[in-house]
């Protein structure tokens, strides 16, 4: 008999990808930042990420065996939870609170509310948090060859004088922001690296651009008119290639189960990111903030979810009609 | 004398404030962040909630039924207040550390709901050991929370550096999200031994789901919502009916009375 013969429901015609194909996408599209922060930090940050991503999946396959569920390791999804993790942290922090770390997000955050799927927020960026919160000075140790300094996002919140000026008693400029020349979290210096690898997940499809430039447009409006410094493009190029937003908007925002599916939900969740991270940039005592607003517009997501869904057709024609 | 000691056993392990019945957990969550807050927490709670029981017992026949509520916490709130008092006093280093909590064992459930389940129903010395015993018991919860997360937030205990943690300490833990996950990690740990707790009740409720949160799948509370709703229409039933015969007697007695007015 031939398989036509058989009938099934609905949907007859499927995509390819899977979970392990988007994942190993998002894994691919790191590569870039990460060979970067390899490159400019050495073989310390290369363990770290190796230490982030074999706890992460060890943690996962330990935790469904242990409570005898499906393994789900192969799914790569713990992989990229362990690469995004790493890419967040200094180059000098040590491997056992990585490894802490990388145990939290999928123990805590990832598995104990489900799995894959299931998770209420980032796991990379709740693990981030937790970081921070548990051990603030080695998260904030962006040292160089020895030399212990600030962050020019920092520099720039404290400050005087223009942005330039700023920038080059560090013998900085713009341009090395771009490139990733700079003091930093081991995944998030270079621009150029990130935008490598977003442009590869767009043309992949596997990320909407939608979250992405809302989040950003909105970020840089609001910076402009609350910054201090009004429209100013050195200030402005700063604070986009400065910290961690450019990894934020591409890589951790367009996270699918911590995200909108409406299209216009992931709108609205762009500029809820961009507002919520501008004010933590401007008001708060920390000069970054892209990892809180993450996980406080995380938060969020049902909501946007409940007021942005799609009318069916025909739907509300009555109310309008007079 | 056996009955007291019953009490003092009820308090501390059967009826645990914080481990079996889960009452007071705001203070539980909030100034367990050293074992030495924990156990000053635990201690002047004890102490209101001796004078408190004490008190309320003594008064038990006095209280109107209808009043009892206030009453109960005005008793509490001047004992509360002596308490805060005597540690600005003699211990301010612990007021400080407490802060507002120190006021809010004013409306701290267990000692409301300890009077309001035995102090107000039982002769004065029980009522005294009732207070030891779930003082005790408060204390003891408190005091372990506390010395968990300060041996894994701050490597120490009671304020002793424990050498080999102190360089692995993981900082949440002593701040209030760790509150959150070491109480959950716990409840987890007893909802799984099935020990008795107030998320785990071994014997089958009377509404439908049997209490038992860990096995809800939301169906349950349909059945929930019928008997919720069977025993609301048997209330109004009963109401109707009173005012029935209350009418019915009314009648009788004018009837009567107008009879009487006929002779």
């Amino acid at each position: 008999m031939s398989n036509l013969l058989h009938v099934s429901s609905s949907p007859h015609i499927r995509s390819q990808s899977s979970t392990t194909t988007l994942m190993s996408d998002v894994v691919i599209a790191l590569i870039p930042a990460t060979a970067w922060g390899v490159y400019k930090f050495g073989w310390h940050a290369f363990w770290l990420v190796m230490a982030c991503v074999i706890s992460s999946i060890a943690t996962e396959y330990a935790y469904q065996k242990l409570m005898k569920r499906p393994v789900t390791i192969h799914d790569m999804s713990a992989m990229v939870t362990g690469i995004l993790l790493a890419l967040n942290l200094p180059q000098t922090f040590p491997i056992w609170m990585a490894v802490v770390g990388s145990v939290f997000a999928i123990l805590v955050v990832k598995q104990v509310f489900g799995g894959i799927g299931q998770n209420f927020m980032n796991p990379a960026l709740a693990a981030r948090c937790f970081l921070l919160i548990s051990f603030g000075a080695q998260m904030t140790d962006f040292a160089v060859d020895t030399v212990s300094g600030a962050t020019p996002l920092a520099l720039i919140k404290n400050g005087t004088g223009s942005v330039e000026a700023i920038l080059a008693g560090d013998k900085l400029t713009v341009t090395d922001l771009f490139l990733g020349n700079i003091g930093g979290s081991m995944g998030e210096i270079s621009t150029l690296m990130i935008l490598i690898g977003a442009a590869y997940l767009l043309i992949r499809k596997v990320i909407s651009w939608r979250t992405p430039v809302m989040y950003l447009a909105t970020f840089t409006v609001f910076m402009g008119l609350f910054g201090g410094r009004g429209f100013d493009l050195t200030y402005l190029a700063a604070q986009l290639c400065g910290g961690g937003i450019m990894l934020g908007a591409f890589f951790m925002a367009t996270d699918y189960a911590t995200s909108p599916i409406t299209k216009n939900g992931k709108l609205v969740y762009g500029v809820a990111l961009g507002l919520v991270t501008g004010i933590f940039r401007i008001w708060s005592g920390s000069a970054e903030g892209v990892s809180y607003a993450i996980i406080f517009c995380n938060l969020l997501v049902p909501l946007i979810e409940k007021v942005t869904l799609p009318r069916f057709f025909g739907q509300g024609v009555t109310k309008n009609a007079k | 004398m056996t009955k007291n000691i019953e009490r003092l056993y009820n308090g501390i392990i059967k009826e645990n404030p914080t481990f079996v019945l889960m009452l007071g957990m705001c203070p539980t969550l909030a100034v367990t962040s050293s074992a030495s807050n924990g156990l000053g927490m635990g201690l002047t709670t004890t102490a209101v909630l001796i004078m408190a029981n004490l008190m309320i017992s003594a008064l038990r026949n006095v209280i109107p039924q209808k009043v009892r509520i206030p009453a109960f916490i005005v008793i509490v709130a001047s004992f509360v207040t002596m308490v805060q008092l005597l540690l600005q006093a003699y211990l301010p280093f612990l007021n400080e550390s407490l802060g507002i909590y120190i006021p809010l064992i004013v409306v701290n459930c267990i000692i409301l709901g300890r009077a309001e389940a035995y102090a107000s129903k039982n002769p004065v010395v029980n009522s005294i050991f009732d207070g030891i015993g779930m003082g005790l018991g408060f204390t003891l919860g408190l005091t372990a929370i506390g010395i968990f997360r300060e041996l894994i937030g701050n490597g120490e205990v009671f304020g002793h550096a424990i050498s080999f943690i102190a360089d692995y300490k993981i900082g949440i833990f002593t701040a209030a999200p760790g509150a959150f996950f070491v109480l959950a990690a716990l409840t987890a740990i007893q909802n799984k031994l099935k020990a008795p707790c107030a998320t785990n009740k071994a014997e089958a409720s009377d509404i439908a789901c049997g209490g038992n949160c860990t096995s809800c799948s939301g169906s349950a509370c349909k059945g929930n919502k019928e008997l919720i709703e069977a025993e609301q229409l048997a209330a109004q039933a009963e109401k109707v009916r009173k005012a029935k015969e209350a009418a019915a007697a009314k009648a009788a007695a004018k009837a009567a009375a107008e009879a009487k007015k006929e002779d």
